[in-house]
């Protein structure tokens, strides 16, 4: 008879592929975890300002407080994410001792360390990791990361950067299935990552571990259109409690994800949602201020 | 699988969909999605996945399916249930939301989430003597507990003694996930000692 073993890669992934289809929502109080359980999300992810607040706010944006994570915890029986900044590893050893289900080594926290990111080797607890292109999710995925999300721009509730990074993720995979053996050094070199992984991903045309997208997601149709587009599924940040009526627009989310071909479904859950959230067009951020940028 | 093979379906709403489907290629059953009723009625029998089951169990009340699944169970339709699948075919459940449902159908009592958090989560191997041969390999995700098995049959405990397995009739719930561990024996089991035989 085998030991039990932990925080092995194959539980750590397989926690994200149980999440496959759902819809992790943002959430800053317990009262707000409560909405997003009742409303079908798969997880939470605790923090203490969403992120067009903190880009309206500015300062640095850091681990949410310990007593937050503790009672949103205790608020809700999903899975509870929480953030922790770019590099710093002991934000990420104290989020363990916390034991929330996944973190977060987020850009949309100011980044701790502008060389590394964590090495996620080290943790029991599983991690998800932002890309903006195929190259940065294999080096994610190198470090330990059981589950990469496209970055979009967050805080934005502009969809056309999440659109990039999921086309972008998407095709460059399909052009690595595409080339020979032979082209497979080369490639490793371009995309700055180990060539195991380059091999493994051109031989099975996907990654290893679940692509989610996050970062301007407002609308059902959003959602809907990031699942069409071969998200396994959605992170939604300020998308909902920065909107009118937050209670609806979790639903319709929800629903939209989960029926996501059927355009009936999601005509009629997106009736009468009240205001979306009034959003920032991506072009108009100052290059500084677009948290894509950060990792690297 | 020669011959006439089943045609199995796994429930589409959310969760592990893909992987259940990759072990079901692996052993050359046929399969397909099911999302809605007039899908249900076409499979010889239906797999529910892992995934987030008070998810799983609102996605069905929503898209108004919730009765064609519970009537299928009842109608005697083989079904197997992995993690929150057990949970779903449990007719009792403790430590789950306010007002989740199940469809029912196992006469046991199943705690939900009854390890902890993601950090007890942990892969073993166990035995299931209805299978025989090596240890199954098993990966428990946040997985249930079979606390009270009630008038089924257990067919895979843990060494600490915790049922993580049962049958009732054409009924098979485990708390774990085969269809992560790159294992194919329990589904091959229950297509050939459930499903088959159900056909007539």
């Amino acid at each position: 008879m085998a030991e039990n073993t932990v925080g092995t890669l194959r539980i750590k992934s397989g926690l994200a592929d149980m999440l496959k289809g759902g819809v992790i929502m943002d959430v800053v109080t317990p009262e707000q975890a409560r909405i997003a359980e009742d409303a079908g999300a798969v997880a939470v992810m605790a923090l203490e300002r969403v992120p067009a607040d903190i880009r309206a706010q500015g300062g640095v944006a850091r681990m949410s407080d310990p007593d937050l994570i503790d009672a949103i915890k205790r608020e809700v029986k999903i899975p509870v994410m929480a953030k922790a900044r770019i590099g710093h590893f002991v934000e990420a050893q104290v989020l363990e001792a916390l034991e929330v289900d996944y973190i977060d080594e987020s850009e949309v926290l100011s980044p701790a360390d502008y060389v590394n990111h964590i090495d996620k080797t080290n943790f029991t607890v599983p991690f998800v990791c932002g890309a903006t292109n195929l190259g940065e999710a294999l080096r994610r995925i190198t470090e330990g990361a059981a589950m990469i999300r496209s970055k979009g721009e967050a805080g934005t509730g502009d969809v056309s950067e999440a659109t990039k990074h999921i086309r972008t993720i998407k095709s460059e995979i399909a052009a690595l299935a595409a080339k020979n053996s032979d082209e497979l050094f080369v490639a490793a070199k371009e995309l700055q990552a180990p060539y195991e992984l380059v091999k493994w991903v051109s031989e099975n045309g996907k990654l290893p571990v679940v692509l989610f997208v996050a970062g301007g997601v407002a609308t059902p149709a959003d959602a809907a259109m990031m699942m069409q587009l071969g998200a396994d599924g959605v992170f939604v940040g300020s998308g909902i409690f920065k909107s009118g009526n937050p209670i609806e627009r979790a639903k319709a989310i929800v629903k939209a994800t989960a029926a996501y071909t059927d355009a009936k479904v999601i005509a009629e859950v997106s009736r009468g949602l009240g205001e979306a959230m009034v959003g920032i067009n991506v072009n108009d951020l100052p290059a500084p201020h677009r948290l894509a940028e950060r990792g690297w | 699988m020669a011959g006439n093979s089943p045609l199995v379906g796994v429930l589409a709403l959310q969760g592990d969909v893909r992987e259940h489907e990759e072990v079901l290629s692996e052993l050359g059953v046929l399969h397909r999605q099911v999302r809605n009723a007039e899908q249900l009625a076409e499979v010889d029998a239906l797999i529910i996945p892992g995934g987030e089951s008070s998810v799983i169990d609102k996605l069905t009340r929503i898209f108004g399916f919730r009765d064609d699944i519970v009537a299928a169970i009842r109608g005697g339709l083989p079904v197997l249930g992995t993690c929150a699948g057990l949970i779903l075919l449990a007719d009792r459940i403790t430590g789950g939301l306010d007002d989740q449902q199940t469809f029912g159908g196992l006469d046991v009592t199943v705690e939900r989430n009854a390890f902890g958090s993601q950090v007890d989560s942990f892969e073993t191997s166990i035995d299931m003597p209805a299978i025989g041969g090596a240890a199954i390999q098993s990966s428990f995700i946040r997985a249930p507990i079979v606390r009270d098995a009630g008038s089924a049959e257990v067919i895979a405990t843990l060494p600490s003694g915790e049922i993580v397995g049962v049958r009732q009739g054409n009924l098979v719930g485990i708390s774990f996930h085969p269809e992560v561990s790159n294992e194919t024996r329990v589904h091959d089991w229950w297509v050939r000692t459930v499903v088959v035989p159900s056909l007539g």
